[in-house]
């Protein structure tokens, strides 16, 4: 680290969880629909009306929080958060306060490239809410009315609270991805940022060193990310901001100036700019929701859930390792795509018998199809029983690396099987009389080589490779080096 | 006789046999309204020809020998807390004045599906807030015994409209006394179920851990009628409670044997007028000229019952009447003149370089909230809302609200200790009867202490009944309280009609009218 | 006096609500003298006291997770006092409400 100084973040994730219908009535959840069509009276709050927990959301909510290694209290229920926003039509959210369903836990993350060691990154808590729905300004400030659309009012929210231990922006992204992998990985939300599903406020200061000892510039809350990059780009030039704030006025966390503030991050600008908060809004109220009762959760019932919870991303990278000695960066790589992927390479690996080889193919040829199509590896039409076959060639010397590509990408576009794309490209394996006579032939023409060879320098043979390969393009060049090699022995 | 005279389950007896349609009878009733309703100000709607058109679309099911419900052709009334679809639903406020809900309460549809004739819409105290119904944003209710005096409240409309015989049978709320003290003080049998018993969807709600619906009619048995329709579990209100329904209909003409009363020495001292106390006394000695044994019990706690209770209550309504902000229904203020008083202060302010006060000044939507909720809301839903709002504010929740709820549990385990030695428990509904209009409006406290002995039940989510007891030397109706354990409505009903063979002041009628 | 006048302003704002000066003055006799009565409560030793927010002891009570058919939008808005084709509408949203 060059800066005197240490960057604290923290990050508060807002995660939405894949129900079909809203935390408590049956309304869609669906994305994208026409706006006000996806309302009842429960989450318009209308006179009268009351809730009913969705049983999946808490379903979904505990599985997470249990993967993210959390305690779940026997106990938990639902309390109201008090402010008023056009948004927010009952004028509370139904959220938990003291007894959130789970808390203590932490995510783990780690760095393939080595920017950070391994650390767990502790939890705080994970707990349900309803979400809110949409304002819609108007351009000109002030002017006009302020529209509401109330179709994701009531959508169940999953919020993770980390504690303040990430110490650099890197390490928030690295944070965000490994969650947002575990979150696919237990198939409880689809993360996507753009429809709004996964959201990302960070918590960040700064603990500078002084010849009078540390000091802590004022916590600042950013907004408004809407990407992991804006994160690591906003938490960037936050710290800096922070940092040259402090070194123009001095100010630290609680004195005079010092309380926490709201900045949201401008991605146009690319700085983040403050956002004006009053003092009473945080005064939010929180007591018990009358309307609705407690959850308890069994032992029996958490041991269930983690027994289910099949093998998780940082399982996963062990055993990849372990089992196919695949390096860290190659384990870290085919898990972060995901189970599906994982599940063809192992497959792959497995038939053909080398790891490393298929961890290659993969992550070069396999990723590279499916990154230039767009699509994912459910629709890759050759499967992992016949790229082994393909692999089983190569390493057998019937095929070259390269000319195994083109037989990849022919068994590609033509749907065709290994033998008939090679046979399709006329790559036949070359007979060993055959191939006696051509070396035989080439060694007669080449009397140099020959006696370079014979003097030690064992290279030279590489010349007569390159000879063999353009008088027939299916011999092996391995075969060919070896043969030449003996013959010469032998003269 | 009128037919408005005769209980619901005389007339259901008539309307089965044939001797009178629904239209008719509902006929009666509307006229009945008609012609008392401007005195006594007991209904806030009356749609007649849609009363007309169901009464006549039941009678023309029961002609062609088809099943009917419960209650086929019989009025009901609804206090206007109850969410009726497409029709207003007002709760007696300015801020849902032009509110139509669409959606039935689910009480509502149990009505219904049982072939009520919903009669009418009744009057009530603002959002169900207030003990006298002169809380209404639409008017006071006046109590048909002396319509100098209120009915009590908050199911004033309800009460009055039942003793006025303006309708066999009427549906009330009671979140601190709202069904028992009106039925008390109109001198009708009216009940408040165990939390949980009925279904509160579409209520609206006041305070939701303390809010429960129930009828009120002239005497027990029609009150067993109709709460056999009322009760049961109900998917969309987490809080009721999926247990099985007795049939209260069939069960309430059996008197109890070796029934134990209890009276809570608490309940029969300071506060309580002697006229009051000596009528609760005699109806006592009713019970056990039946059967029944007697023995004080102490309800310890009860002195802490209404400052707990005005702690929770509060708290719960400003959370609960949030949502009346005027963004999406009800009442907003007009967007104009607000936006110009704004601009007003604001060069005000700028005028006088007051450059902190510009930046205190209320933005346009904290303006537009601030001002539709004080239009829309009387006086005493805003004393409510800013008790609440403060009790639950940064730095008093554990002082008020939290409290409060610790208090909550002591006084429900005083009745749980009572319960252990008594079957239930006897006392006065109130401590005097009514009082006349205006007279408690300038003073809250004292009107809640008017709530002392029903707010326990609430508190402690257990049911209670007022039935008449007796009048005053005025002529005022006195009624008796008795509260069960929890689910023990059928002890309750059992109970009431016990002392109601044994008596006739539930028969009396309001003289003046 | 358990509340000042200063207190009730603050707390007018927290419940969206706009007083008069003698509205104030009338609110902050009445909040006095009511928080003055519930003082009571603070006699009893309620610390080894269990609060009671439910007058049930009622939990784990759930819903499917199953779609059911919202409201139409005209009638979703029709109750609201200003309203477009498609959305409801409110005064400009500024910075925090
Ligand atoms: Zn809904």
């Amino acid at each position: 680290m060059t800066e005197p100084y240490t960057i604290i973040i923290g990050l508060e994730v807002h995660v939405q969880l894949s129900t079909a219908s809203k935390l408590f009535c049956g309304c869609s959840t669906a994305f994208g629909s026409p706006a006000n069509t996806q309302t009842c009276p429960v989450c318009i709050g209308m006179p009268g009306s009351l809730p009913v927990m969705n049983r999946e959301a808490m379903a979904l909510a505990l599985k997470t929080a249990v993967a993210l290694n959390c305690e779940i209290p026997r106990r938990t229920k639902w309390d109201r958060k008090q402010y008023y926003y056009p948004d927010l039509p009952k004028g509370y959210q139904i959220s938990q306060f003291d007894l959130p369903l789970s808390e203590k836990g932490y995510l783990t993350i780690s760095d393939s490239r080595g920017r950070f060691e391994p650390k767990p990154i502790r939890i705080i808590r994970a707990h349900l809410e309803e979400d809110a729905g949409k304002s819609m300004h108007d351009e000109v400030a002030g002017k006009g009315d302020s529209r509401i659309d109330l179709n994701r009012t009531g959508t169940p929210l999953l919020e993770v609270v980390s504690e303040p231990d990430l110490r650099s922006p890197v390490e928030a992204r690295a944070y965000l991805d490994e969650l947002k992998l575990l979150l696919n990985y237990l198939d409880v939300s689809d993360c996507n940022m753009q429809e709004g599903s996964l959201r990302v406020d960070a918590n960040i200061n700064l603990h500078i060193d002084t010849p009078e000892g540390p000091v802590a510039t004022p916590i600042v809350e950013v907004k408004n990310m809407n990407s992991f990059r804006a994160v690591e780009r906003a938490l960037d030039f936050e710290a800096q901001r922070q940092y040259e704030v402090w070194q123009e006025t001095g100010t630290i966390m609680g004195a005079p100036g010092g309380h926490k503030t709201t900045r949201g991050w401008d991605e146009t600008a690319q700085v983040t700019v403050p956002q004006r908060t009053k003092e009473e809004s945080s005064d939010y109220r929180y007591f018990p929701d009358p309307d609705l009762v407690p959850v308890t959760t069994t032992e029996e019932q958490v041991e269930a859930i983690r027994a289910g919870l099949g093998e998780l991303p940082a399982a996963l990278r062990e055993r990849l390792q372990k089992t196919y000695n695949v390096t860290p960066y190659d384990a870290d790589v085919l898990v972060n795509q995901g189970r599906e992927l994982v599940d063809y390479f192992t497959e792959l690996a497995d038939r053909c018998g080398d790891g490393k080889m298929a961890a290659n193919w993969v992550e070069q040829d396999v990723l590279r199809w499916l990154n230039d199509r767009q699509i994912g590896i459910g629709e890759f039409s050759v499967s992992a029983d016949a790229l082994a076959g393909l692999l089983e060639k190569i390493k057998g010397g019937d095929l070259t690396t390269s000319r195994g590509r083109d037989v990849l990408t022919a068994m590609l576009d033509s749907g065709q099987s290994v033998d008939a794309a090679m046979r399709k490209l006329g790559i036949q394996s070359v007979d060993q009389n055959e191939l006696e006579t051509l070396c035989g032939e080439l060694l007669a023409a080449n009397p140099k080589v020959v006696e370079d060879v014979k003097e030690g320098r064992l290279k030279a043979v590489g010349a007569l490779i390159g000879q063999a390969k353009s008088r027939n393009p299916n011999v092996n060049p391995g075969q060919v080096r070896e043969l030449c090699l003996k013959l010469i022995e032998r003269m | 006789m009128s037919l408005t005279d005769l209980t619901a389950t005389e007339l259901l007896a008539k309307l089965t046999q044939g001797e009178i349609t629904s239209v008719e009878l509902t006929g009666v009733f509307l006229d009945r309204i008609a012609a008392v309703d401007p005195t006594i100000h007991a209904f806030l709607r009356i749609d007649r020809p849609a009363a007309l058109a169901r009464a006549a679309e039941i009678d023309a099911r029961r002609a062609s020998g088809q099943p009917l419900g419960a209650l086929a052709g019989l009025p009901v009334a609804l206090k206007d807390v109850l969410c009726t679809a497409g029709e207003p639903t007002t709760c007696a406020s300015r801020m849902l004045e032009n509110f139509r809900p669409p959606y039935d309460a689910t009480v509502v549809a149990r009505l219904r599906a049982a072939d009520a004739v919903l009669i009418g819409k009744t009057n009530m105290d603002e959002f169900a807030m207030g003990g006298s119904n002169e809380n209404s944003a639409f008017g006071p209710v006046h109590n048909p015994w002396d319509t100098d005096r209120v009915p009590g409240g908050s199911s004033g409309g309800s009460a009055a409209a039942v003793a006025a015989r303006m309708t066999p049978l009427a549906i009330g709320s009671d979140t601190g006394g709202s069904i028992r003290c009106p039925a008390g003080l109109c001198g009708v049998t009216g009940l408040k179920p165990t939390y949980g018993r009925v279904s509160r969807y579409g209520l609206v709600a006041f305070a939701s851990s303390l809010d429960q619906i129930g009828p009120l009619a002239r005497t027990a048995e029609d009150v067993a009628l109709i709460l056999g329709v009322l009760a049961g579990h109900d998917p969309a209100d987490s809080t009721s409670v999926d247990r099985p329904v007795p049939d209260y209909a069939r069960t309430v003409s059996k008197p109890l044997s070796g029934l134990r009363l209890g009276l809570a020495r608490e309940h029969f001292g300071e506060g309580l007028e002697g006229q009051v106390e000596r009528a609760v006394r005699e109806a006592i000695k009713v019970y056990e000229s039946l059967g029944a044994t007697v023995r004080e019990v102490s309800l310890p706690h009860s002195k802490y019952a209404v400052a707990t209770y005005y702690l929770i209550a509060p708290c719960e309504a400003s959370s609960n009447l949030a949502r009346y902000d005027g963004a999406h229904y009800g009442h907003r203020t007009n967007q104009e003149a607000m936006l110009a008083e704004l601009e007003i202060e604001r060069k005000a302010l700028d005028a006088a370089g007051d450059t902190e006060g510009l930046d205190r000044l209320d933005n346009a939507l904290v303006r537009m909230y601030r001002r539709t909720r004080s239009e829309g809301f009387g006086p005493e839903v805003r004393r409510r809302v800013m008790l609440g709002t403060y009790a639950l504010s940064a730095g008093y929740y554990d002082a008020y609200y939290l409290k409060a709820l610790k208090v909550r549990r002591l006084i429900r385990q005083d009745f749980d200790r009572a319960f252990e030695e008594v079957d239930l428990l006897a006392g006065p509904v109130t401590p005097t009867p009514a009082f006349r209009l205006g007279e408690k409006v300038d003073d809250p406290l004292s009107m809640y202490l008017f709530d002392l002995f029903t707010i326990g039940a609430n508190l402690a989510g257990i049911g209670g009944i007022s039935i008449p007891c007796g009048f005053s030397a005025e002529g005022l109706p006195i009624g008796l309280q008795l509260q069960a354990p929890p689910f023990e409505e059928e002890r309750l009903l059992r109970a009431a009609h016990m002392f109601q063979t044994a008596t006739d002041w539930h028969t009396r009628k309001p003289p003046a009218i | 006096m358990a509340i000042s006048r200063e207190e009730v302003k603050k707390v007018s704002l927290l419940a969206r609500l706009q007083l008069s000066d003698a509205e104030l003055e009338t609110m902050t006799a009445q909040l006095g003298d009511i928080l003055g009565y519930v003082e009571l409560l603070s006699e009893l030793d309620t610390d080894k006291v269990e609060p009671m927010a439910h007058a049930l002891d009622v939990s784990n009570v759930f819903r499917d997770d199953k779609v059911r058919a919202s409201l139409d939008r005209g009638e979703a808005l029709a109750n609201a006092p200003k309203h477009d084709d498609e959305c409801y509408r409110v005064p400009a949203v500024l910075g925090d409400g």
